[in-house]
């Protein structure tokens, strides 16, 4: 159980071979390995009703990027992707290791930042949510860095300390994804095949970190069956866990699917597209919320409400959240996708998808997030030109 | 003054006619919170009493989120001794009558004593009555519900008590059943028909501003969430959306729990009726989730353990049969999981299958106490035992088990074998992570890890139930998003894991129940099928039979991680540490 983890956190980049300290209670209490910290998690453990913690320090560049938000903020993190606003609400640091302002803090939220030190979260159904919950805390504070850093150099507001730090993480970024291999070619024409090339689409996605191993889901349709990825399943991780959804909604089974269903499907409908690939590579959300708009009425509802046609390097990008709300993202995405390569959801996330097989939408999520990627630093070198 | 809570308690004696106000002290609302934990509370001095006896108190309760802009906010809690099982008995409803109880002015209501003759109470704001309903005894729960509606929400009995079946049920506003526990038989034990009630007042929000962005939060939550908003969720299709599920992992108990899979499932399922019935969406007051179907001419589409239990259990092809079965029994108001249950134990003890077209006809008998089928209103547990073949009851501490098998999620089945009011999918409600992948998912044929898992989600849920809340929502949002909320009615600052604390309270408060009357680990355990190769036929399945010894280990660690001993009994230190008084 805790090599899984072990394994996951270091292949994405999220933290150093020999940092995960992870412990799980059932009756009794195991850890992953002995370590000088063990009784204060102990005593963190007593005083909150969880099974499962994990304790590590962030690996580069999450550990300065990490510093450097808990240091000029007053407490509390708070970014703005969608992960966090719906899931995690705000990202609350301890400045110590002191035991009771920690179990105070995971009293209320799944997680806190111990600056310099690491991340603790814990899980109160297995160790896989502490996991998660460590995976999105790195995850939204990449962005919100890079989000701020964006803002306050067209509002003229980077600092000394914000700029040296900026420059200190870009230095240590990892190189930008490439891919030259091959994927399982289509016509995906048996459930065999459709399973081998999904599993396959969705583990190259991690391995090449495009994406942490929970964020997205993946799809491909086989005659009146569409073959989805469940909700809460992991994209390099997916054997057993895809849903063969009738598409004529004959049967309930797809109830275990993931959320974005309804998007997946809107999109075949609209596009006649057979194979869907939904990630949230870094870049790719940071600059969907980039906005240069001054004075909008929709301020602070843009995730929801922005009402501006917008594009990054001609890829659309909507508004819309998880799911099948009001302002759920099946509303938006199925027809901006038209015709585009792709779409990004803002703060959320970029829909690929292709006719065939997953070559298509693979490698133009390699593509659209290192667009984003360069388009970034493009707009940093204007704002910075004379 | 008080925020959330009304600060009353309506006290009512049945023997004098007479009624008090309780005012409480604000500490007793802090530690139980509302609901079942405010139920438990003034039911433990009485747990002794049999179930029969005048002065065993029936509770009712709403919570201080009731009658709020708060998620699901509409439940109430129905609480006693139980008949059928001997446990504490609890049902948490839906319908409207939680939020006009609160629009009344009261937090609950605690009824004793017997009345000579039968009689309903009305209550309208602070008014309550006790009136002669001699001329509705006999009558159904929808003939009573349409003479009283026009009082307000309206919890009556039906037939099925007035005739001592023990699994008969409360029926509430004509469609929710306060079930599982043999409920409505302590109403027809006070000689208590019905009660209304109807309100007029607001509830006292101490942050109305952070109540909204509190439910904010747990509305985007409910919208990601698959299982209650997605196509094929509960919102589209009802709890009967599970059906499919539960026949692709191969839990979908079959002929008496013999088998994990049952053939017709595909025409049988909630696209099936949905499509035959063009149901619309209701539910609870408040609720924008909507989970009840209702045809336009007011027939009510059977939840999941109704529509499986009514086919596949006892071996029925019949939609129409599967509708009318569920009408019977709300009309007659039994409780469908234990009825079914029932037919399908005599089917397997008397060797004669109850035909499709029989089914209706056996329902009503056991109803009316009357014809062959009339013994089979003591249940399938005391059934079982009367022929000689207590091991032909699927049932643990006499009520059956709903419609998972427990082969197929083995947190199921140690949250069947400990729930404090007998089998009970609800309490700890593990085919949430073992099936439905919510928060994340468990290894469903594992019991590593289950016995804590267990522990904390009963502790959730008796929050849940206390709140009140509906547990659907926490297929989404968890008590972390909902402490903003309790906080914001309430003005008590709290935290989730605080909450937490209190769920634990009110859980060790049932097991202390429980144990005042004899409950101890030897009743913590499943029916012997669950652990035999040659007591089922599962060649069409993937599930096998539990492993005993894995079992007793984690119902050890489940005592271990509850603070009981081994034998499943609570101690005078963990009752103290929580702030219990021995009982």
């Amino acid at each position: 159980m805790f090599l899984e983890f072990e394994k996951k956190l270091c292949a994405g980049g999220l933290t150093e071979r020999s940092s995960p300290l992870m412990g799980f209670l059932d009756a009794a209490l195991e850890w992953n390995r002995n370590d000088s910290s063990i009784p204060l998690l102990e005593k963190v453990i007593q005083g909150l009703s969880i099974n499962s913690i994990l304790f590590s320090k962030p690996a580069e560049p999450y550990q300065t990027i990490i510093s450097y938000l808990a240091e000029t903020s007053k407490g509390v993190i708070y970014p703005e992707d969608c992960e966090t606003r719906t899931f995690l609400h705000d990202l609350p640091i301890s400045r110590t290791l002191d035991t009771g302002e920690i179990v105070t803090i995971l009293k209320k939220r799944k997680g806190v930042i111990i600056p310099d030190l690491g991340l603790i979260t814990y899980g109160m159904v297995s160790l896989e949510q502490a996991y998660v919950t460590y995976s999105s805390i790195c995850f939204a504070c990449f962005v919100k860095f890079f989000s701020d850093y964006l803002w306050a150099l067209r509002n003229g507001s980077v600092d000394h300390l914000f700029q040296k730090t900026f420059s200190q993480v870009v230095k240590m970024l990892d190189p930008y994804p490439s891919f030259t291999g091959s994927l399982i070619k289509g016509p995906l024409d048996s459930e065999q095949l459709v399973l081998e090339a999904m599993d396959e689409a969705g583990r190259l996605t991690v391995e090449n970190r495009l994406v942490d191993s929970y964020f997205g889901n993946i799809s491909c349709r086989l005659g009146n069956i569409l073959y989805i990825s469940q909700t809460g399943s992991s994209l390099d991780n997916l054997t057993g866990c895809i849903d063969p959804v009738p598409m004529d909604g004959t049967s309930c089974t797809g109830i275990t699917a993931s959320s974005e269903l309804d998007a997946h499907l809107g999109i075949i409908r609209e596009t006649g597209c057979h194979t869907i690939l939904h990630g949230h590579p870094k870049f790719s959300v940071i600059l969907s919320m980039d906005c240069d708009k001054a004075g909008c009425d929709q301020k602070g509802k843009c995730h929801i409400q922005c009402s501006e046609e917008r594009d990054i390097c001609g890829i659309p990008v909507v508004p819309g959240e998880v799911g099948t709300g009001v302002y759920g993202l099946c509303n938006t995405v199925p027809k901006a996708i038209q015709e585009h390569d792709g779409v990004i959801v803002f703060g959320h996330g970029l829909f690929t998808i292709g006719s065939e097989d997953f070559y298509r939408p693979f490698s133009n999520l390699f593509h659209i997030e290192n667009q984003c990627r360069e388009e970034y630093f493009r707009r940093v070198s204007d704002l910075l030109s004379p | 003054m008080m925020y959330g809570w009304c600060g009353k308690i309506a006290k009512i004696d049945l023997t004098t006619q007479s009624w008090e106000i309780e005012e409480p002290e604000q500490s007793v609302y802090h530690k139980f919170i509302g609901g079942r934990g405010l139920a438990g509370h003034y039911l433990a001095p009485h747990i002794h009493l049999a179930w029969d006896d005048p002065e065993m108190p029936v509770l009712i309760f709403c919570g201080p989120l009731t009658h709020t802009i708060s998620p699901t906010p509409g439940r109430s809690t129905f609480m006693s001794r139980s008949p059928l099982t001997g446990t504490i008995g609890d049902s948490s409803v839906g319908g409207r009558f939680g939020t006009e109880l609160k629009k009344a002015g009261l937090d609950g209501m605690i009824i004793t004593g017997r009345s000579s003759n039968t009689v309903g109470i009305e209550i309208k704001d602070a008014s309550i009555q006790i009136v002669s309903a001699d001329a509705m005894r006999g009558m159904t729960t929808s003939q009573a519900w349409a003479g009283l509606k026009s009082h307000g929400s309206v919890a009556a009995i039906g037939p099925a008590a007035e005739n001592n079946v023990r699994f008969s049920n409360i029926i509430i506003d004509k469609h929710y059943a306060a079930g599982r526990n043999g409920l409505g038989l302590i109403f027809a034990a006070k000689n208590l028909k019905y009660i209304t009630v109807r309100g007029t007042g607001k509830t006292r929000i101490f942050h109305p501003g952070n109540l909204k962005k509190a439910r904010e939060e747990i509305m985007r939550l409910m919208s990601a969430s698959p299982v209650i908003s997605g196509r094929f969720g509960i919102s589209k299709y009802g709890t009967g959306a599970l059906y499919d599920l539960m026949d692709a992992r191969n839990m979908m108990p079959t002929d008496n729990f013999q088998k994990t899979k049952f053939p017709d499932a595909a025409s049988m399922n909630a696209h099936a009726y949905d499509k035959q019935f063009q149901p619309k969406k209701t539910g609870c007051r408040g609720c924008h989730v909507q989970c009840k179907k209702i045809t336009d001419t007011g027939r009510s589409i059977p939840e999941f353990e109704t529509m499986s239990h009514f086919s596949a259990l006892i071996g029925n092809h019949d939609r129409e049969v599967v509708m009318e079965a569920n009408r019977i029994c709300n009309e007659m108001g039994m409780d469908t999981i234990s009825a079914a249950s029932t037919l399908a134990c005599y089917q397997e003890i008397s060797g004669h299958p109850i035909s499709s077209a029989k089914i209706v006809e056996v329902l009503l008998d056991i109803a009316y106490g009357k014809g062959s089928y009339a013994n089979l209103g003591m249940g399938s547990a005391r059934y079982a035992q009367s022929c000689g073949k207590p091991d032909a009851a699927v049932a643990v501490k006499n009520q059956d088990l709903s419609a998972y098998d427990p082969r197929g999620a083995l947190g199921m089945a140690l949250a069947f074998a400990v729930s404090t009011r007998g089998a009970c999918h609800l309490r700890a409600y593990p085919i949430s992570h073992e099936i439905l992948r919510k928060p994340v998912a468990t290894d469903r044929f594992q019991f590593a890890g289950k016995a804590r898992i267990i522990k904390i989600n009963e502790d959730v849920n008796a929050v849940v139930d206390s709140l009140t809340a509906c547990k659907f929502t926490f297929f989404a949002a968890s008590l972390e998003e909902y402490a903003s909320v309790f906080s914001a009615v309430t003005g008590q600052s709290i935290t989730g894991q605080d909450l937490l604390k209190i769920g634990e309270r009110i859980c060790y408060q049932e097991r202390m129940m429980n144990a005042k009357n004899g409950f101890s680990r030897k009743d913590d355990d499943l029916p012997p099928r669950f652990f035999m190769e040659k007591k089922a036929d599962l060649s069409d399945s993937i599930l096998k039979p539990i492993d005993r010894n894995a079992f007793q280990k984690s119902l050890s660690d489940y005592y271990t991680v509850r603070g009981l001993d081994q034998d499943g009994m609570p101690v005078p230190e963990k009752a103290s540490e929580l702030g219990l008084e021995w009982i």
